[in-house]
């Protein structure tokens, strides 16, 4: 069986292009010599560092004494797979159903765009050119019998037996004639390292070589690799099915929704978008993903933007897609003074998306029950969404930093304060057991001595007079103070001018206990021991 | 008549030591507020009021949530997470609104069917209607109610007449320990207890040594 024809653009030396692609190449012109090395070998070099006897493989040190001039950088596959990105969706524009095999190397079967373009060599020249555009002049587009044979055809001289070059950058070997091509190559070409060794050892230093043994002998002493390297050497398909494996088309996970007349009320925002969130989440779960965190636009009929990200503990439904949207309509009317009528265009974007296998629900679910979430839910649409939450403990010297309020069915989204940790040291937090109450706004208080003056905190960090009664929110309490803590101060800051505070335990005759912070000169109540 | 003072208290001794229903559905609650609760454990679709503190109001839901239970604490705009966790709370089960604005009632209503014990501090106590209204929900979804202040017909109320502070003194020490006397009032009648709180946490109150030994 005779493989299927097909067509291999390659790029030579794609990782310099790459690098000159890349940002902060300014300085770098394609005609100097250039190499990239990993591990301190050549992994590419430009042509004007191959003629100077540059060479991929050799040694960092070997290529600078060939050509001294020689800029060498390292090299970052990352770049190179990134830069090639936008270059393999051009090249999808113009002939569909490619595979990228790697960075600088794509194939493609040549039967839809040689029917297209009325020939295989009209249809490589159209290749050619589009590669030419995108700034790509020295590409190769070599077409054949299968994959293997074609990428040697690119990479082979015009001048090789069996090619025929129709344009130059365009090598073609005819239907039936790539065994012959292919019978002078050497060995290594199709196999690795040590599978050649071995044949070398053999005697077996072409491919031609390989290809006249019969397929039965070379599975039974190489095995399935030696099996696969036979039917490279003789130009025949694989088993079933095609060699070439064109990759999924991107597809746009975005949804957007425009109305005519301009929405102005949250619900009914809410009701508008019920299909746009289905189909959002319809196109994720299609492609197998669920989605973490998105990001809502509402723009309004005079162009203004309002542009929120949303997380999500553990991923999008639907219904939280719209009920995401109700409460930034909801915020948006809060926040901002609009000129508008309303909104006029809602755009729903995927930021974080995971693969949905890794999210489906245990056996023994350690998610909260679904009862919960949809009583909460509720409770929240009520109540707006920051009504209705969990305390998490969070890193911090006084009381109300060391508690952080979340909203139910969001994940914490500033990162710096949930890396504090609630642990750490924190110099001048309280040791001891925590007042039950902490009120989130210090309340202002006084604290005096018996003959009721106030008691303050002197330059040494002690109170000036002992304290006997307290007074909280301009209430007095009758029973007199009679234990207190030594006040321990808390330094933060102080680098950006900010006072020391200082904290005291205190404790009335009834049994009652607070605990004050002194700042600026006035006391308050952080916390009550109630 | 000695003979007849004598039948009473033992007949008190007796209705204080057995529940009053055999099917009477309980609540996990801590060591420590046992002997304070008619029937030994916070029960199921009851209400319950603490006057005077909030730790113990706090200290009634610890154990329910540390034994998976959801709770909740509606209408406490000054929530002490730490103080909660340090009693045995789990912060992540324990969902808090601290402000549920009007219909704070309502809300305690529609959220007893998802939450175990629920703590509710009402601006104003409810009227007898409406309390029985949450409480037909209470009974119906197996949920406990603890109210802050006031509340009509509670199972039981803990009224705080004292407290004290360990480890504090005139300008030395920390808090550290301390111990609430607290009258109960439910249908067994009006009781003094003691309970004593170390690290932040209810501790169970000590058994006499004889008791011990009897009980190996």
């Amino acid at each position: 069986m005779n493989a299927e024809r097909t067509l291999v653009v390659w790029v030579p030396d794609w990782p310099v292009h790459a690098l000159l692609r890349d940002d902060g190449a300014d300085g770098l012109s394609p005609d100097a010599p250039l190499a990239l090395t990993a591990n301190h070998l050549v992994v590419a070099c430009s042509a004007a560092a191959r003629r100077e006897g540059v060479r991929t493989g050799l040694r960092e040190r070997e290529a600078q004494t060939r050509c001294p001039e020689l800029a060498v950088y390292p090299h970052d596959p990352e770049t190179d797979e990134r830069r090639f990105a936008p270059i393999a969706t051009a090249l999808e524009q113009l002939v569909p159903g490619i595979e990228v095999v790697r960075a600088g190397l794509c194939a493609m079967r040549a039967r839809g765009p040689a029917r297209y373009y009325g020939g295989e060599a009209p249809a490589g020249a159209a290749v050619l050119h589009l590669a030419a555009q995108l700034g790509l002049p020295d590409t190769r587009v070599g077409i054949a019998d299968g994959r293997f044979t074609a990428e040697q055809v690119a990479r082979s001289a015009s001048t090789d037996p069996g090619v025929s070059a129709p344009a130059d950058g365009l090598r073609i070997v005819d239907p039936g004639g790539s065994p012959a091509f292919l019978s002078p190559l050497p060995v290594s070409r199709a196999v690795d390292a040590g599978l050649a060794e071995t044949l070398q050892g053999l005697g077996i230093r072409t491919l031609g070589a390989l290809a006249a043994l019969p397929e039965d002998a070379v599975r039974q002493r190489f095995g399935p690799h030696g099996l696969a390297a036979h039917r490279r050497a003789s130009a025949s398909g694989v088993g079933s099915g095609s060699e070439v494996r064109p990759r999924p088309p991107a597809r746009e996970l975005s949804v957007e929704l425009s109305f005519d007349t301009p929405i102005d009320a949250a619900d009914q925002l809410a009701f508008a978008c019920s299909t746009l969130a289905e189909r959002f989440i319809g196109g994720l779960t299609e492609d197998r993903l669920v989605c973490t965190a998105l990001r809502v636009e509402l723009t309004d009929d005079v162009g203004a933007r309002h542009e929120r990200e949303w997380a999500h503990p553990r991923h999008f439904t639907a219904a939280d897609t719209i009920g995401r949207i109700r409460w930034q309509a909801a915020s948006a009317t809060k926040e901002t003074e609009r000129g508008g009528a309303g909104v006029t265009k809602v755009r729903i974007t995927p930021v974080h998306t995971d693969r949905a296998a890794s999210h489906e629900p245990g056996l023994w679910s350690t998610e909260p029950d679904e009862r919960v979430h949809h009583h909460l839910s509720r409770a929240q649409s009520r109540l707006g969404h920051t009504g209705v939450g969990t305390i998490a403990l969070a890193g911090g010297r006084l009381l109300a930093d060391r508690q952080r309020f979340v909203p139910w069915s969001t994940t914490r989204v500033e990162r710096g304060a949930a890396r504090a940790s609630a642990s750490g040291p924190w110099p001048g937090a309280l040791t001891g057991p925590a007042p039950s109450r902490v009120f989130p706004e210090a309340i202002p208080a006084a604290l005096l001595d018996a003959s009721g003056a106030p008691v303050r905190i002197d330059a040494d960090d002690l109170l000036t007079a002992e304290p006997a009664h307290l007074r909280v929110a301009e209430a007095a309490f009758e029973s007199p103070v009679t234990a207190w803590s030594p006040p321990w101060v808390v330094r933060e800051r102080w680098w950006e001018g900010a006072p020391a505070r200082f904290r005291l335990q205190v404790q009335l005759a009834d049994g009652d206990a607070w605990l004050l912070v002194f700042r600026t000169g006035a006391w308050a109540a952080e916390g009550r021991y109630d | 008549m000695n003979s007849l003072a004598t039948v009473r208290s033992l007949q008190q001794r007796i209705s204080e030591m057995q529940p009053v229903r055999l099917d009477a559905r309980v609540l996990p609650t801590s060591e420590g507020l046992r002997p304070l609760l008619p029937g030994g454990a916070l029960r199921m679709g009851a209400s319950y009021a603490v006057q005077g503190s909030r730790q113990l109001a706090l200290a009634m839901l610890a154990e329910a949530s540390t034994s998976g239970a959801w709770c909740g604490v509606i209408g406490d705009s000054s929530f002490g997470a730490e103080a909660a966790a340090a009693l045995g709370i789990a912060l992540e089960r324990c969902v808090v609104i601290p402000h549920p604005g009007d219909d704070a009632l309502g809300l305690t209503g529609a959220l007893a069917e998802i939450l175990t014990v629920l703590l509710v501090t009402a601006p104003s106590p409810p009227s007898p209607g409406e309390a029985e209204r949450i409480s037909a929900r209470l009974r119906e979804h197996d949920a406990a109610l603890v109210a802050v202040g006031e509340w009509p017909r509670p199972e039981s109320t803990l009224h705080v007449t004292a407290s004290r502070w360990d480890g504090l003194g005139r300008g030395h020490g920390m808090l550290s320990n301390r111990e609430l006397v607290v009258q109960s009032q439910d249908r067994l009648g009006a009781r003094r207890h003691t309970v004593r709180f170390e690290h932040g946490a209810v501790v169970a109150p000590r058994t006499a040594p004889v008791r011990r030994l009897g009980a190996r």
